[in-house]
Protein backbone atom coordinates (compact mmCIF):
# COMPACT_ATOMS: atom_id res chain seq x y z
CA UNK A 1 0.00 0.00 0.00
CA UNK A 2 1.31 3.41 -0.90
CA UNK A 3 0.15 5.13 2.24
CA UNK A 4 3.07 5.09 4.58
CA UNK A 5 2.68 8.60 5.96
CA UNK A 6 1.11 10.48 8.83
CA UNK A 7 -2.39 9.16 9.07
CA UNK A 8 -1.88 5.69 10.46
CA UNK A 9 -2.36 7.56 13.80
CA UNK A 10 0.27 7.94 16.45
CA UNK A 11 0.51 4.26 17.25
CA UNK A 12 3.53 3.71 15.06
CA UNK A 13 5.81 5.11 17.76
CA UNK A 14 4.15 3.79 20.91
CA UNK A 15 3.22 0.16 21.30
CA UNK A 16 1.50 0.84 24.61
CA UNK A 17 -2.27 0.82 24.88
CA UNK A 18 -3.80 4.23 25.25
CA UNK A 19 -5.17 4.50 28.82
CA UNK A 20 -8.09 6.77 27.92
CA UNK A 21 -9.23 4.61 25.00
CA UNK A 22 -12.46 2.61 25.27
CA UNK A 23 -11.10 0.33 22.57
CA UNK A 24 -7.40 -0.25 22.10
CA UNK A 25 -6.01 -2.73 19.59
CA UNK A 26 -2.34 -3.59 19.01
CA UNK A 27 -0.96 -5.90 16.37
CA UNK A 28 -4.03 -8.11 16.12
CA UNK A 29 -3.75 -10.89 13.55
CA UNK A 30 -6.14 -13.59 12.48
CA UNK A 31 -5.88 -16.07 9.62
CA UNK A 32 -8.26 -18.64 8.24
CA UNK A 33 -6.02 -21.18 6.63
CA UNK A 34 -4.32 -19.33 3.80
CA UNK A 35 -6.43 -16.22 4.12
CA UNK A 36 -5.03 -13.48 6.32
CA UNK A 37 -8.17 -11.76 7.51
CA UNK A 38 -6.32 -9.46 9.91
CA UNK A 39 -2.67 -8.73 9.26
CA UNK A 40 -1.69 -6.67 12.30
CA UNK A 41 -4.35 -4.13 13.21
CA UNK A 42 -3.61 -1.13 15.46
CA UNK A 43 -6.51 1.02 16.52
CA UNK A 44 -7.71 3.29 19.33
CA UNK A 45 -11.18 4.61 20.01
CA UNK A 46 -11.55 7.29 22.66
CA UNK A 47 -14.42 6.87 25.10
CA UNK A 48 -17.61 8.56 23.98
CA UNK A 49 -16.62 8.80 20.32
CA UNK A 50 -17.64 6.96 17.18
CA UNK A 51 -15.05 5.26 15.06
CA UNK A 52 -16.11 4.36 11.55
CA UNK A 53 -14.25 1.31 10.33
CA UNK A 54 -14.46 1.69 6.60
CA UNK A 55 -13.52 -0.93 4.08
CA UNK A 56 -14.74 -3.06 1.21
CA UNK A 57 -16.16 -6.54 1.64
CA UNK A 58 -13.49 -8.92 2.83
CA UNK A 59 -11.25 -6.18 4.21
CA UNK A 60 -11.38 -7.72 7.69
CA UNK A 61 -14.01 -5.49 9.33
CA UNK A 62 -16.25 -8.29 10.55
CA UNK A 63 -13.30 -10.36 11.71
CA UNK A 64 -12.06 -7.44 13.82
CA UNK A 65 -15.51 -6.93 15.34
CA UNK A 66 -15.67 -10.64 16.15
CA UNK A 67 -12.30 -10.45 17.91
CA UNK A 68 -13.35 -7.37 19.91
CA UNK A 69 -16.68 -8.91 20.94
CA UNK A 70 -14.97 -12.10 22.23
CA UNK A 71 -16.42 -14.29 19.48
CA UNK A 72 -13.02 -15.03 17.99
CA UNK A 73 -9.58 -15.46 19.51
CA UNK A 74 -6.86 -13.55 17.67
CA UNK A 75 -3.77 -15.47 16.51
CA UNK A 76 -1.51 -12.67 17.70
CA UNK A 77 -1.67 -9.20 19.24
CA UNK A 78 -3.71 -7.75 22.07
CA UNK A 79 -6.97 -5.91 22.36
CA UNK A 80 -8.64 -4.16 25.25
CA UNK A 81 -12.25 -3.03 25.34
CA UNK A 82 -13.46 -0.96 28.26
CA UNK A 83 -10.14 -1.73 29.92
CA UNK A 84 -10.66 -5.50 29.73
CA UNK A 85 -8.57 -7.95 27.73
CA UNK A 86 -10.79 -9.49 25.06
CA UNK A 87 -9.25 -12.94 25.51
CA UNK A 88 -8.38 -13.21 29.18
CA UNK A 89 -11.32 -11.23 30.54
CA UNK A 90 -13.87 -12.24 27.92
CA UNK A 91 -16.49 -13.17 30.48
CA UNK A 92 -16.46 -9.83 32.32
CA UNK A 93 -16.26 -7.99 29.03
CA UNK A 94 -19.47 -9.55 27.71
CA UNK A 95 -21.36 -7.69 30.46
CA UNK A 96 -20.14 -4.39 29.04
CA UNK A 97 -20.56 -4.61 25.29
CA UNK A 98 -23.46 -4.65 22.89
CA UNK A 99 -23.28 -6.17 19.43
CA UNK A 100 -25.60 -5.54 16.52
CA UNK A 101 -24.68 -7.41 13.38
CA UNK A 102 -25.34 -7.19 9.70
CA UNK A 103 -27.27 -10.44 9.91
CA UNK A 104 -29.83 -8.96 12.30
CA UNK A 105 -29.51 -11.70 14.86
CA UNK A 106 -32.98 -11.82 16.31
CA UNK A 107 -35.28 -14.83 16.53
CA UNK A 108 -37.78 -14.68 13.68
CA UNK A 109 -40.36 -16.74 15.47
CA UNK A 110 -40.40 -14.72 18.66
CA UNK A 111 -42.11 -11.37 18.99
CA UNK A 112 -40.06 -8.21 19.39
CA UNK A 113 -40.80 -8.11 23.12
CA UNK A 114 -39.99 -11.81 23.59
CA UNK A 115 -36.66 -11.30 21.86
CA UNK A 116 -35.70 -8.39 24.09
CA UNK A 117 -36.91 -10.17 27.22
CA UNK A 118 -34.88 -13.23 26.32
CA UNK A 119 -31.73 -11.17 25.85
CA UNK A 120 -32.34 -9.33 29.13
CA UNK A 121 -32.70 -12.61 31.02
CA UNK A 122 -29.51 -13.93 29.45
CA UNK A 123 -27.78 -10.83 30.83
CA UNK A 124 -28.99 -12.03 34.22
CA UNK A 125 -32.11 -9.91 34.78
CA UNK A 126 -35.28 -11.35 36.23
CA UNK A 127 -38.17 -11.89 33.85
CA UNK A 128 -40.00 -8.85 35.23
CA UNK A 129 -37.05 -6.49 34.89
CA UNK A 130 -36.14 -7.85 31.44
CA UNK A 131 -39.68 -7.35 30.21
CA UNK A 132 -39.88 -3.80 31.53
CA UNK A 133 -36.57 -2.95 29.85
CA UNK A 134 -37.84 -4.59 26.65
CA UNK A 135 -40.94 -2.36 26.66
CA UNK A 136 -38.79 0.70 27.24
CA UNK A 137 -36.62 -0.17 24.25
CA UNK A 138 -39.58 -0.94 22.00
CA UNK A 139 -40.89 2.52 22.76
CA UNK A 140 -37.57 4.14 22.07
CA UNK A 141 -37.13 2.34 18.75
CA UNK A 142 -40.65 3.00 17.61
CA UNK A 143 -41.63 -0.67 17.71
CA UNK A 144 -44.41 -0.57 20.29
CA UNK A 145 -47.12 -1.59 17.87
CA UNK A 146 -45.02 -4.35 16.33
CA UNK A 147 -43.71 -5.53 19.71
CA UNK A 148 -46.34 -8.26 20.02
CA UNK A 149 -45.86 -9.66 16.50
CA UNK A 150 -43.38 -12.36 15.46
CA UNK A 151 -40.28 -10.80 13.96
CA UNK A 152 -40.76 -12.63 10.66
CA UNK A 153 -43.53 -10.14 9.89
CA UNK A 154 -41.12 -7.18 10.30
CA UNK A 155 -39.60 -5.10 7.51
CA UNK A 156 -35.82 -5.01 7.11
CA UNK A 157 -35.57 -1.66 8.86
CA UNK A 158 -37.69 -2.84 11.80
CA UNK A 159 -35.50 -5.91 12.20
CA UNK A 160 -32.37 -3.80 12.34
CA UNK A 161 -33.95 -1.52 14.91
CA UNK A 162 -34.86 -4.52 17.02
CA UNK A 163 -31.37 -5.91 16.62
CA UNK A 164 -29.96 -2.60 17.78
CA UNK A 165 -32.41 -2.54 20.69
CA UNK A 166 -31.23 -6.04 21.67
CA UNK A 167 -27.65 -4.76 21.75
CA UNK A 168 -28.71 -2.00 24.17
CA UNK A 169 -30.59 -4.16 26.65
CA UNK A 170 -27.86 -4.02 29.29
CA UNK A 171 -26.96 -0.36 28.61
CA UNK A 172 -23.44 -1.28 27.52
CA UNK A 173 -20.83 1.50 27.50
CA UNK A 174 -19.30 0.16 24.27
CA UNK A 175 -21.30 -0.72 21.20
CA UNK A 176 -20.25 -2.63 18.10
CA UNK A 177 -22.39 -2.08 15.03
CA UNK A 178 -21.34 -4.35 12.19
CA UNK A 179 -22.67 -2.85 8.96
CA UNK A 180 -25.89 -1.72 10.62
CA UNK A 181 -27.53 -0.48 7.42
CA UNK A 182 -26.26 -2.92 4.79
CA UNK A 183 -29.12 -4.00 2.59
CA UNK A 184 -31.59 -1.42 3.87
CA UNK A 185 -33.58 0.89 1.65
CA UNK A 186 -32.56 4.59 1.79
CA UNK A 187 -35.41 5.64 4.05
CA UNK A 188 -34.75 2.94 6.65
CA UNK A 189 -31.10 3.83 6.49
CA UNK A 190 -31.78 7.45 7.33
CA UNK A 191 -34.04 6.35 10.18
CA UNK A 192 -31.34 4.11 11.60
CA UNK A 193 -28.77 6.87 11.33
CA UNK A 194 -30.94 9.11 13.50
CA UNK A 195 -31.17 6.37 16.10
CA UNK A 196 -27.41 5.83 16.13
CA UNK A 197 -26.78 9.57 16.44
CA UNK A 198 -29.06 9.65 19.50
CA UNK A 199 -27.09 6.84 21.09
CA UNK A 200 -23.85 8.64 20.58
CA UNK A 201 -25.29 11.82 22.03
CA UNK A 202 -25.88 9.84 25.23
CA UNK A 203 -22.20 9.12 25.52
CA UNK A 204 -21.79 5.58 24.20
CA UNK A 205 -18.55 4.59 22.53
CA UNK A 206 -19.33 3.10 19.16
CA UNK A 207 -17.31 1.13 16.68
CA UNK A 208 -19.24 1.08 13.47
CA UNK A 209 -18.19 -0.87 10.41
CA UNK A 210 -19.48 0.15 7.06
CA UNK A 211 -18.74 -0.03 3.39
CA UNK A 212 -20.75 3.12 2.80
CA UNK A 213 -18.60 6.20 2.75
CA UNK A 214 -21.48 8.56 3.39
CA UNK A 215 -22.40 6.57 6.47
CA UNK A 216 -18.91 6.91 7.94
CA UNK A 217 -18.91 10.57 6.93
CA UNK A 218 -22.13 11.30 8.74
CA UNK A 219 -21.84 9.17 11.89
CA UNK A 220 -18.17 8.84 12.73
CA UNK A 221 -15.91 11.24 14.64
CA UNK A 222 -12.91 9.46 13.26
CA UNK A 223 -12.56 7.06 10.39
CA UNK A 224 -10.16 4.16 10.02
CA UNK A 225 -9.81 2.79 6.52
CA UNK A 226 -9.13 -0.94 6.51
CA UNK A 227 -8.05 -2.97 3.51
CA UNK A 228 -6.55 -6.46 3.27
CA UNK A 229 -6.55 -6.79 7.03
CA UNK A 230 -4.65 -3.65 7.99
CA UNK A 231 -5.60 -0.10 8.85
CA UNK A 232 -4.19 1.93 5.99
CA UNK A 233 -5.31 5.38 7.15
CA UNK A 234 -6.95 6.92 10.16
CA UNK A 235 -8.19 10.39 10.96
CA UNK A 236 -11.21 12.64 10.87
CA UNK A 237 -13.23 12.77 7.72
CA UNK A 238 -11.66 16.17 6.94
CA UNK A 239 -8.14 14.82 7.53
CA UNK A 240 -8.72 12.05 5.11
CA UNK A 241 -10.31 14.24 2.48
CA UNK A 242 -7.49 16.75 2.57
CA UNK A 243 -5.04 13.91 1.95
CA UNK A 244 -6.46 13.37 -1.45
CA UNK A 245 -5.72 16.89 -2.45
CA UNK A 246 -7.56 20.13 -2.87
CA UNK A 247 -10.69 21.26 -4.61
CA UNK A 248 -11.85 20.12 -7.96
CA UNK A 249 -13.80 22.07 -10.45
CA UNK A 250 -16.54 20.18 -12.26
CA UNK A 251 -18.08 21.60 -15.39
CA UNK A 252 -21.27 20.27 -16.94
CA UNK A 253 -21.55 21.32 -20.59
CA UNK A 254 -24.66 22.18 -22.53
CA UNK A 255 -23.31 20.26 -25.52
CA UNK A 256 -21.33 17.10 -24.83
CA UNK A 257 -19.51 17.60 -28.14
CA UNK A 258 -17.79 20.67 -26.68
CA UNK A 259 -15.82 18.50 -24.26
CA UNK A 260 -12.49 18.58 -26.04
CA UNK A 261 -12.78 22.33 -26.61
CA UNK A 262 -13.49 22.77 -22.91
CA UNK A 263 -10.47 20.66 -21.98
CA UNK A 264 -8.30 22.87 -24.21
CA UNK A 265 -9.59 26.09 -22.74
CA UNK A 266 -9.06 24.91 -19.15
CA UNK A 267 -5.55 23.65 -19.76
CA UNK A 268 -3.04 25.10 -17.33
CA UNK A 269 -5.88 25.96 -14.94
CA UNK A 270 -4.80 23.44 -12.34
CA UNK A 271 -1.81 21.24 -11.72
CA UNK A 272 -3.03 18.40 -13.89
CA UNK A 273 -4.67 18.22 -17.27
CA UNK A 274 -8.47 18.46 -17.25
CA UNK A 275 -10.20 15.11 -17.75
CA UNK A 276 -13.62 14.13 -19.06
CA UNK A 277 -15.57 11.82 -16.77
CA UNK A 278 -19.24 10.90 -17.01
CA UNK A 279 -19.86 13.76 -19.41
CA UNK A 280 -18.27 16.31 -17.06
CA UNK A 281 -15.00 18.10 -17.44
CA UNK A 282 -13.00 17.95 -14.21
CA UNK A 283 -9.87 19.77 -13.22
CA UNK A 284 -7.99 20.32 -9.97
CA UNK A 285 -7.88 23.86 -8.57
CA UNK A 286 -4.75 25.56 -7.22
CA UNK A 287 -6.41 28.52 -5.59
CA UNK A 288 -10.02 28.49 -4.51
CA UNK A 289 -10.50 32.23 -4.69
CA UNK A 290 -11.68 33.44 -8.08
CA UNK A 291 -11.56 29.95 -9.55
CA UNK A 292 -15.17 29.86 -10.68
CA UNK A 293 -15.04 33.33 -12.22
CA UNK A 294 -11.82 32.52 -14.04
CA UNK A 295 -13.17 29.22 -15.35
CA UNK A 296 -16.42 30.83 -16.50
CA UNK A 297 -14.45 33.55 -18.30
CA UNK A 298 -12.24 31.05 -20.14
CA UNK A 299 -15.16 28.89 -21.20
CA UNK A 300 -17.18 31.95 -22.22
CA UNK A 301 -14.27 33.25 -24.33
CA UNK A 302 -14.13 29.91 -26.12
CA UNK A 303 -17.87 30.16 -26.80
CA UNK A 304 -18.69 26.98 -24.86
CA UNK A 305 -22.17 26.78 -23.30
CA UNK A 306 -22.05 25.82 -19.61
CA UNK A 307 -24.93 24.12 -17.84
CA UNK A 308 -23.38 23.90 -14.38
CA UNK A 309 -20.12 24.81 -12.74
CA UNK A 310 -19.19 23.63 -9.22
CA UNK A 311 -16.23 23.56 -6.89
CA UNK A 312 -16.21 20.29 -5.06
CA UNK A 313 -14.18 19.07 -2.12
CA UNK A 314 -13.04 15.47 -2.51
CA UNK A 315 -15.45 12.89 -1.13
CA UNK A 316 -14.59 9.86 0.90
CA UNK A 317 -15.06 7.94 -2.32
CA UNK A 318 -12.08 9.78 -3.73
CA UNK A 319 -10.18 9.09 -0.52
CA UNK A 320 -10.97 5.44 -0.76
CA UNK A 321 -9.93 5.22 -4.34
CA UNK A 322 -6.67 7.03 -3.65
CA UNK A 323 -5.82 4.93 -0.61
CA UNK A 324 -6.76 1.49 -1.80
CA UNK A 325 -6.40 1.82 -5.53
CA UNK A 326 -9.90 0.52 -5.96
CA UNK A 327 -13.38 1.86 -5.34
CA UNK A 328 -15.31 0.93 -2.22
CA UNK A 329 -17.77 -1.30 -3.99
CA UNK A 330 -15.11 -3.41 -5.67
CA UNK A 331 -13.04 -6.18 -4.16
CA UNK A 332 -15.91 -8.62 -4.24
CA UNK A 333 -13.39 -11.36 -4.85
CA UNK A 334 -12.31 -11.02 -1.24
CA UNK A 335 -15.83 -11.49 -0.04
CA UNK A 336 -15.49 -15.27 0.10
CA UNK A 337 -12.73 -14.91 2.64
CA UNK A 338 -14.92 -12.86 4.91
CA UNK A 339 -17.81 -15.27 4.57
CA UNK A 340 -15.55 -18.17 5.50
CA UNK A 341 -14.38 -16.09 8.42
CA UNK A 342 -17.73 -15.18 9.84
CA UNK A 343 -19.46 -18.45 9.10
CA UNK A 344 -16.83 -20.45 10.90
CA UNK B 1 -24.18 -23.53 38.08
CA UNK B 2 -27.23 -21.49 38.96
CA UNK B 3 -26.54 -19.41 35.88
CA UNK B 4 -26.38 -22.52 33.70
CA UNK B 5 -29.75 -23.72 34.98
CA UNK B 6 -31.46 -20.36 34.42
CA UNK B 7 -29.91 -19.77 30.99
CA UNK B 8 -30.76 -23.31 29.88
CA UNK B 9 -34.35 -22.70 30.92
CA UNK B 10 -34.45 -19.37 29.05
CA UNK B 11 -33.16 -21.00 25.86
CA UNK B 12 -35.51 -23.96 26.21
CA UNK B 13 -38.44 -21.62 26.72
CA UNK B 14 -37.44 -19.68 23.62
CA UNK B 15 -37.34 -22.90 21.56
CA UNK B 16 -40.77 -23.91 22.77
CA UNK B 17 -42.31 -20.47 22.24
CA UNK B 18 -41.62 -20.72 18.53
CA UNK B 19 -43.25 -24.11 18.10
CA UNK B 20 -46.87 -23.01 17.81
CA UNK B 21 -45.73 -20.34 15.32
CA UNK B 22 -44.20 -22.78 12.91
CA UNK B 23 -47.10 -24.77 11.50
CA UNK B 24 -44.83 -27.11 9.53
CA UNK B 25 -42.97 -28.13 12.69
CA UNK B 26 -46.17 -28.58 14.59
CA UNK B 27 -47.56 -30.82 11.86
CA UNK B 28 -44.39 -32.87 11.95
CA UNK B 29 -45.05 -33.49 15.64
CA UNK B 30 -48.73 -34.20 15.58
CA UNK B 31 -50.43 -34.98 12.28
CA UNK B 32 -47.57 -36.97 10.74
CA UNK B 33 -47.25 -39.62 13.49
CA UNK B 34 -51.01 -39.96 13.67
CA UNK B 35 -51.08 -40.66 9.92
CA UNK B 36 -48.37 -43.27 10.44
CA UNK B 37 -50.40 -44.97 13.14
CA UNK B 38 -53.50 -45.07 10.96
CA UNK B 39 -51.52 -46.24 7.93
CA UNK B 40 -49.94 -49.17 9.74
CA UNK B 41 -52.98 -50.08 11.76
CA UNK B 42 -55.50 -50.09 8.93
CA UNK B 43 -53.52 -50.40 5.67
CA UNK B 44 -50.50 -52.63 6.37
CA UNK B 45 -51.60 -54.04 9.72
CA UNK B 46 -54.02 -56.58 8.31
CA UNK B 47 -51.24 -58.26 6.33
CA UNK B 48 -48.70 -58.34 9.20
CA UNK B 49 -48.65 -61.47 11.38
CA UNK B 50 -47.34 -61.04 14.92
CA UNK B 51 -47.52 -63.02 18.14
CA UNK B 52 -49.97 -60.41 19.39
CA UNK B 53 -53.70 -60.92 19.11
CA UNK B 54 -54.07 -57.18 18.54
CA UNK B 55 -51.70 -55.42 16.07
CA UNK B 56 -52.26 -52.07 17.83
CA UNK B 57 -50.54 -53.48 20.94
CA UNK B 58 -47.59 -54.46 18.75
CA UNK B 59 -47.53 -51.24 16.75
CA UNK B 60 -47.84 -48.41 19.29
CA UNK B 61 -44.52 -48.98 21.14
CA UNK B 62 -42.78 -49.19 17.75
CA UNK B 63 -44.29 -46.01 16.40
CA UNK B 64 -43.63 -44.09 19.60
CA UNK B 65 -39.97 -45.13 19.63
CA UNK B 66 -39.61 -44.10 15.99
CA UNK B 67 -41.27 -40.79 16.66
CA UNK B 68 -39.16 -40.05 19.73
CA UNK B 69 -35.97 -40.59 17.76
CA UNK B 70 -37.16 -38.25 15.03
CA UNK B 71 -38.03 -35.61 17.64
CA UNK B 72 -34.38 -34.56 17.60
CA UNK B 73 -34.90 -33.12 14.11
CA UNK B 74 -36.14 -29.93 15.72
CA UNK B 75 -32.76 -29.59 17.38
CA UNK B 76 -30.88 -30.23 14.14
CA UNK B 77 -32.91 -27.71 12.15
CA UNK B 78 -33.09 -25.14 14.92
CA UNK B 79 -29.36 -25.18 15.69
CA UNK B 80 -28.49 -25.04 12.02
CA UNK B 81 -30.71 -22.02 11.56
CA UNK B 82 -29.39 -20.29 14.69
CA UNK B 83 -25.86 -20.83 13.50
CA UNK B 84 -26.38 -19.46 10.02
CA UNK B 85 -28.60 -16.56 10.96
CA UNK B 86 -26.16 -15.20 13.52
CA UNK B 87 -28.24 -15.92 16.61
CA UNK B 88 -25.47 -18.08 18.06
CA UNK B 89 -23.16 -15.07 17.69
CA UNK B 90 -25.57 -12.98 19.68
CA UNK B 91 -25.74 -15.65 22.40
CA UNK B 92 -21.98 -15.90 22.51
CA UNK B 93 -21.59 -12.15 22.90
CA UNK B 94 -23.81 -12.28 26.00
CA UNK B 95 -22.53 -13.06 29.49
CA UNK B 96 -24.57 -16.26 29.59
CA UNK B 97 -23.47 -19.81 30.40
CA UNK B 98 -21.81 -21.23 27.30
CA UNK B 99 -23.28 -24.69 27.62
CA UNK B 100 -26.82 -23.33 27.85
CA UNK B 101 -27.41 -23.12 24.10
CA UNK B 102 -27.03 -26.87 23.51
CA UNK B 103 -28.43 -27.84 26.90
CA UNK B 104 -31.52 -25.67 26.37
CA UNK B 105 -31.98 -26.99 22.87
CA UNK B 106 -31.92 -30.64 23.88
CA UNK B 107 -34.01 -29.96 26.96
CA UNK B 108 -36.79 -28.46 24.88
CA UNK B 109 -36.80 -31.66 22.81
CA UNK B 110 -37.73 -33.56 25.96
CA UNK B 111 -40.82 -31.38 26.27
CA UNK B 112 -41.83 -31.76 22.63
CA UNK B 113 -41.14 -35.50 22.78
CA UNK B 114 -43.37 -35.81 25.84
CA UNK B 115 -46.06 -33.93 23.96
CA UNK B 116 -45.95 -36.08 20.85
CA UNK B 117 -45.79 -39.23 22.99
CA UNK B 118 -48.95 -38.13 24.73
CA UNK B 119 -50.71 -37.54 21.41
CA UNK B 120 -49.66 -40.96 20.10
CA UNK B 121 -50.72 -42.71 23.29
CA UNK B 122 -54.16 -41.12 23.09
CA UNK B 123 -54.53 -42.12 19.44
CA UNK B 124 -53.21 -45.58 20.34
CA UNK B 125 -55.76 -46.03 23.09
CA UNK B 126 -58.51 -45.03 20.66
CA UNK B 127 -57.48 -47.63 18.07
CA UNK B 128 -57.24 -50.46 20.60
CA UNK B 129 -53.85 -50.27 22.32
CA UNK B 130 -53.81 -50.97 26.06
CA UNK B 131 -51.32 -51.19 28.93
CA UNK B 132 -51.09 -54.64 30.49
CA UNK B 133 -48.59 -53.93 33.25
CA UNK B 134 -48.36 -52.02 36.51
CA UNK B 135 -48.47 -48.23 36.63
CA UNK B 136 -44.85 -48.25 37.76
CA UNK B 137 -43.76 -50.28 34.73
CA UNK B 138 -45.71 -48.00 32.40
CA UNK B 139 -44.07 -44.92 33.90
CA UNK B 140 -40.65 -46.57 33.71
CA UNK B 141 -41.34 -47.05 29.99
CA UNK B 142 -42.16 -43.36 29.55
CA UNK B 143 -38.98 -42.34 31.35
CA UNK B 144 -36.94 -44.75 29.23
CA UNK B 145 -38.45 -43.24 26.09
CA UNK B 146 -37.61 -39.70 27.15
CA UNK B 147 -34.03 -40.74 27.91
CA UNK B 148 -33.78 -42.39 24.50
CA UNK B 149 -35.09 -39.23 22.83
CA UNK B 150 -32.68 -37.09 24.84
CA UNK B 151 -29.69 -39.16 23.74
CA UNK B 152 -30.77 -38.89 20.08
CA UNK B 153 -31.15 -35.12 20.45
CA UNK B 154 -27.37 -34.94 20.90
CA UNK B 155 -26.88 -36.89 17.70
CA UNK B 156 -29.15 -34.41 15.93
CA UNK B 157 -27.41 -31.46 17.60
CA UNK B 158 -24.17 -32.69 16.08
CA UNK B 159 -25.81 -33.10 12.66
CA UNK B 160 -27.34 -29.63 12.89
CA UNK B 161 -23.99 -28.03 13.67
CA UNK B 162 -22.20 -30.01 10.98
CA UNK B 163 -24.61 -29.43 8.10
CA UNK B 164 -24.20 -26.57 5.64
CA UNK B 165 -27.92 -25.90 5.53
CA UNK B 166 -31.16 -26.90 7.19
CA UNK B 167 -32.04 -28.99 4.11
CA UNK B 168 -28.87 -31.03 4.31
CA UNK B 169 -29.28 -31.45 8.09
CA UNK B 170 -32.71 -32.78 7.31
CA UNK B 171 -31.58 -35.30 4.73
CA UNK B 172 -28.51 -36.49 6.66
CA UNK B 173 -30.61 -37.05 9.77
CA UNK B 174 -33.26 -38.82 7.77
CA UNK B 175 -30.83 -41.11 5.96
CA UNK B 176 -29.23 -42.08 9.27
CA UNK B 177 -32.36 -42.70 11.28
CA UNK B 178 -34.82 -44.02 8.71
CA UNK B 179 -33.16 -47.43 8.09
CA UNK B 180 -32.58 -47.87 11.81
CA UNK B 181 -36.27 -47.53 12.53
CA UNK B 182 -37.49 -49.74 9.71
CA UNK B 183 -34.89 -52.50 10.01
CA UNK B 184 -36.06 -53.10 13.54
CA UNK B 185 -38.90 -54.79 15.34
CA UNK B 186 -40.92 -51.56 15.30
CA UNK B 187 -43.47 -52.52 12.63
CA UNK B 188 -43.00 -56.21 11.79
CA UNK B 189 -41.51 -59.19 13.64
CA UNK B 190 -37.77 -59.42 13.02
CA UNK B 191 -38.08 -63.18 12.41
CA UNK B 192 -39.54 -62.45 8.96
CA UNK B 193 -36.34 -60.66 7.79
CA UNK B 194 -33.65 -62.31 5.63
CA UNK B 195 -30.78 -63.47 7.84
CA UNK B 196 -28.36 -60.60 7.25
CA UNK B 197 -30.97 -57.98 8.06
CA UNK B 198 -32.10 -60.07 11.01
CA UNK B 199 -28.59 -60.02 12.46
CA UNK B 200 -28.51 -56.23 12.13
CA UNK B 201 -32.00 -55.81 13.51
CA UNK B 202 -31.25 -57.89 16.62
CA UNK B 203 -28.54 -55.47 17.80
CA UNK B 204 -30.20 -52.34 16.43
CA UNK B 205 -30.91 -49.99 19.36
CA UNK B 206 -34.38 -49.42 17.95
CA UNK B 207 -35.23 -53.12 18.18
CA UNK B 208 -33.94 -53.30 21.72
CA UNK B 209 -35.78 -50.13 22.64
CA UNK B 210 -39.06 -51.21 21.05
CA UNK B 211 -38.79 -54.60 22.75
CA UNK B 212 -38.05 -52.88 26.06
CA UNK B 213 -41.24 -50.86 25.63
CA UNK B 214 -43.23 -53.99 24.80
CA UNK B 215 -41.87 -55.53 27.96
CA UNK B 216 -42.56 -52.52 30.19
CA UNK B 217 -46.02 -51.76 28.83
CA UNK B 218 -47.35 -55.20 28.01
CA UNK B 219 -45.05 -58.02 29.14
CA UNK B 220 -45.47 -59.01 25.51
CA UNK B 221 -44.64 -62.48 24.18
CA UNK B 222 -40.96 -63.20 23.62
CA UNK B 223 -39.56 -59.96 25.11
CA UNK B 224 -37.67 -59.98 28.41
CA UNK B 225 -36.37 -57.43 30.87
CA UNK B 226 -32.88 -57.70 29.32
CA UNK B 227 -34.09 -55.42 26.53
CA UNK B 228 -34.45 -52.64 29.10
CA UNK B 229 -30.82 -53.02 30.22
CA UNK B 230 -29.54 -53.19 26.64
CA UNK B 231 -31.55 -50.07 25.82
CA UNK B 232 -30.09 -48.20 28.77
CA UNK B 233 -26.65 -49.22 27.61
CA UNK B 234 -27.37 -47.94 24.09
CA UNK B 235 -28.76 -44.68 25.49
CA UNK B 236 -25.63 -44.19 27.57
CA UNK B 237 -23.49 -45.05 24.55
CA UNK B 238 -25.25 -42.67 22.15
CA UNK B 239 -25.06 -39.90 24.72
CA UNK B 240 -21.42 -40.60 25.55
CA UNK B 241 -20.43 -40.41 21.89
CA UNK B 242 -22.58 -37.63 20.51
CA UNK B 243 -22.77 -35.14 23.42
CA UNK B 244 -18.99 -34.55 23.47
CA UNK B 245 -18.64 -34.34 19.69
CA UNK B 246 -21.63 -32.00 19.48
CA UNK B 247 -20.07 -29.76 22.13
CA UNK B 248 -16.71 -29.87 20.36
CA UNK B 249 -18.39 -29.05 17.07
CA UNK B 250 -20.23 -26.15 18.72
CA UNK B 251 -16.93 -24.76 19.98
CA UNK B 252 -15.33 -25.08 16.56
CA UNK B 253 -18.30 -23.87 14.56
CA UNK B 254 -18.47 -20.73 16.62
CA UNK B 255 -14.77 -20.11 17.38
Amino acid sequence: MSTGDGFTSGVEDSRGHSPSAAISVRGVEKSYGEVRALAGVDLDVEAGTVLGLLGPNGAGKTTLVRVLTTLLKPDAGQAFVSGLNVVEQARELRERIGLAGQYAAVDENLTGLENLTMVGRLYGSTRRVAKARGRELLERFDLVEAGGRPVKTYSGGMRRRLDLAAALVARPPVLFLDEPTTGLDPRSRLGLWDVIEDLVAEGATVLLTTQYLDEADRLADRIAVIDHGTVIAEGTSDDLKSRVGGMRLEVTLEEGSDASAAVRSLEGFGEDRPVVENGQVKVSVRERRGAIVEAARRLGDAGIGVDDLVLRRPTLDDVFLTLTGHAAEEAKADEAAEVVGSGG
Amino acid sequence: MRRLVIDTAVIAERNLLRLPREPSLLTAFTIQPIMFVLLFRYVFGGAIRTDYSNYADFLIPGIIVQNIAFGGFVTALGLNEDLHKGLIDRFRSLPMARAAVLAGRTLSDVVTNALSMLILLVVGLIIGFSFNTSVLDAIAGIVLLLLFGYAWSWFFAWIGLLAKSAESANSVGFIAVFPLTFVSSAFVPVSTFPSALRAFARVNPFTLMVNAMRYLWQHGPGVGVSNVWWSLLWIAGIFAVFAPIAVARYRRATG
